[in-house]
């Protein structure tokens, strides 16, 4: 394809609303696998763990994220949908994003992620993907939930928060009987897309909140599901790392993991680093975790992320098809209905994880 | 700095109990802080005095009254608790001592966890119906993983700074490590594992001190890079969110003791050993690595 062309395709795809990261003449499809319309507004506290949830998020939001990008507390604990459609797609590159609400009913009157998610889905279809939740914990009534829940929003994924509270319980385990109660009606409603995240209470309390052990009995046993582990198991990266190097149905999604890339560039080349050792270049999944963080300055900085060199004896170079991967393609592997335009996909599987290729279909 | 420094520290001051009665109080005040420098954060592997946690250290003719604060109001009340009651127990064992107050604040479960340790109920006597156990489990799982990440520290030393090959990697002996923290900081890991550290005794050994294999090493200390990177990374979660939720929280923390041993670099060799897949592969035969 000449470059002419090739410039043509691309004001096409503007044309149809299709925006794409363009950096050094190449070309990225974008997926955001991880992000939230959450409402954590005092009067939608139902108690102080409400204010101490979002207290908590607002300090991992101030805490790594460049300075030019820190809300105040009032904006970060409820954001317009105005203000997420800016951030996501005019500002934030994403061609697709996909919602993993958390219910946190326990702490918040109407729920911790608003509805509104849903209505968004429904009016942008080509870029919103809507994944919802279920809580093993509900028994047989959450199970006919999760039937209509799944009927009535074409279910490709849900997102499962280990630590909710629920009553008297602190959290859950995936290879508790109930769960796979849970995840048999998931495999058997065609809901693929398991994104769990991890911590940090569970029951019981004696044991390590955050181990991941779990997934790797329902990978096992699930085998046609897939396992999205949130924060790619940080705290516990290597369990997260080891069980995944043997379960080709787990990946790892970036989020939380990611901003280093700005605060601890070296520790951040280390994640990554070991990622790819580990569990290869497939099965690693970009997201934000908005409004934690803006995918803006994540995706630029990663687009420009390179081991340094005095580290490239301990890992390789990262090269322009891992980060195409990574950013969008894999996802999409995931959610197949999603769909990339001509011209973004790798040029050949086969060439897949050569270094860095000219501009895609240049030759 | 030698990393047991403060436990000799903290012997050395019970050696001198017989001036007790005598004892001044900068000198206690000093043996206070000695004791609260043993206190370790489990899943950092690093005293809770270095990563700002202590906020207030009060003694009190012979009673002493400290306050411990945490990077986020929904820290694990495991790792919550163990802090607070190990705090207890160290203050506890300094002889002049007879009233200990250790008292845990902004977090979700302070009030349950500072009325469980004061009044002696265990873990699970403080968490009834939600705790299945005491934390010696939780604290072994951590101790072992402090330990994994401390062969890769010194593993790591022993080849950029000292020559030696990852082949060989498999013969080294505590004898041969660098004194100082090297030396001094595996030999901490191992006692907290109940492991002696003989100068012939191999350093690259489990929980259990039974030598890895040579098949092994390589992977293994691969896993072990993980390991450490890993409890890096959340140490610098914590550091960061602890200054975040307090201002001046940065003046109360010392540098990571661990980027003391000089690099935030593994051994390079080893990353070029490749990484054994094994989709599909039996639950049972699958933590053999651990």
């Amino acid at each position: 394809m000449s470059n002419t062309e090739q410039a043509d395709r691309i004001a096409q795809a503007r044309e149809r609303e299709i925006i794409m990261y363009s950096k050094d003449g190449e070309n990225y499809f974008i997926v955001d696998a991880h992000l939230h319309m959450w409402d954590a507004s005092d009067e939608n506290q139902k108690n102080v763990h409400g204010a101490q949830f979002i207290e908590c998020f607002y300090d991992y939001h101030k805490n790594l994220s460049p300075e030019e990008y820190v809300w105040t507390l009032e904006k970060y604990k409820k954001y317009s949908e105005e203000q997420f459609m800016t951030d996501i797609f005019d500002n934030g590159y994403a061609d697709h994003a996909i919602f993993n609400p958390a219910a946190l009913n326990d702490f918040y009157v109407n729920g911790f992620s608003r509805p509104l998610a849903w209505d968004m889905a429904q009016r942008n279809p080509d870029r919103l993907t809507y994944n919802h939740n279920f809580d093993p914990r509900n028994g047989e009534v959450g199970l006919r939930q999760l039937e209509e829940d799944a009927a009535k929003y074409h279910l490709k994924g849900v997102k499962l928060y280990t630590a909710e509270w629920h009553g008297d319980s602190r959290g859950y385990k995936l290879s508790d009987p109930w769960a796979y109660s849970y995840l048999e009606k998931c495999q058997e409603l065609g809901i693929k897309n398991i994104h769990v995240h991890k911590g940090p209470t569970i029951k019981p309390l004696d044991r390590d909140a955050f181990d991941v052990s779990d997934i790797d009995h329902c990978a096992t046993d699930f085998p046609d599901l897939n396992f999205i582990v949130e924060h790619v198991g940080l705290p516990r990266l290597e369990d997260f790392c080891w069980i995944a190097t043997q379960e080709s149905n787990v990946y790892g999604g970036l989020a939380v993991a990611i901003p280093f890339i700005h605060t601890r560039p070296r520790y951040w080349a280390q994640i990554i680093g070991e990622l790819l050792y580990w569990i290869g270049e497939d099965r690693i999944l970009f997201s934000s975790d908005y409004a934690l963080w803006q995918p803006k300055w994540l995706i630029e900085k990663f687009v420009d992320f390179q081991i340094p060199e005095d580290m490239q004896g301990e890992y390789k170079p990262i090269t322009t098809d891992q980060k195409k991967k990574i950013l969008g393609l894999n996802a999409v592997s995931l959610y197949p209905h999603i769909k990339v335009p001509e011209g973004l996909q790798l040029r050949e599987p086969a060439m897949a994880s050569s270094s860095s290729p000219g501009p895609i279909g240049s030759e | 700095m030698n990393d047991t420094a403060p436990q000799e520290q903290r012997n050395a001051s019970i050696a001198v109990s017989d001036l007790r009665a005598t004892t001044p109080s900068e000198e206690r005040a000093d043996q206070v802080a000695a004791a609260l420098v043993t206190v370790i954060d489990p899943e950092l592997d690093e005293p809770i005095t270095d990563l700002g946690f202590v906020t207030e250290q009060r003694v009190d003719g012979r009673r002493v009254a400290v306050r411990l604060r945490l990077p986020t109001a929904f820290c694990s009340p495991s790792f919550a608790y163990l802090m607070v009651s190990d705090a207890q127990d160290a203050l506890s064992a300094i002889d002049w001592v007879q009233d200990v107050t250790v008292t845990l604040e902004d977090h979700h479960d302070a009030d349950r966890i500072n009325r469980g340790v004061a009044a002696g109920l265990g873990f699970a006597g403080t968490y009834p119906g939600e705790a299945a156990g005491e934390l010696d489990a939780l604290r072994r799982t951590f101790r072992v993983k402090a330990h994994t990440a401390f062969i890769e520290r010194v593993c790591t030393i022993m080849v950029r700074e000292h020559h030696w090959t990852v082949e060989d990697l498999g013969s080294l002996r505590i004898a041969d490590l660098p004194a100082g923290r090297p030396s001094d900081g595996l030999r901490r890991r191992r006692a907290d594992l109940g492991l002696p550290s003989d100068p012939d005794d191999l350093v690259m050994v489990d929980e259990f001190g039974a030598a890895w294999t040579p098949e092994a090493i390589p992977l293994k200390l691969r896993f072990a890079k993980a390991v450490r990177i890993s409890i890096d990374g959340n140490a610098h979660f914590c550091r960061g969110l602890l200054r975040t939720r307090y201002s001046a929280a940065a003046a109360d923390q010392r540098p990571r003791g661990h980027e003391s041993l000089g690099t935030d670099r593994g051994v390079p060799a080893v990353a070029r050993h490749p990484v054994i897949r094994q989709d599909r592969v039996a639950a049972a035969t699958r933590t053999v690595i651990r």
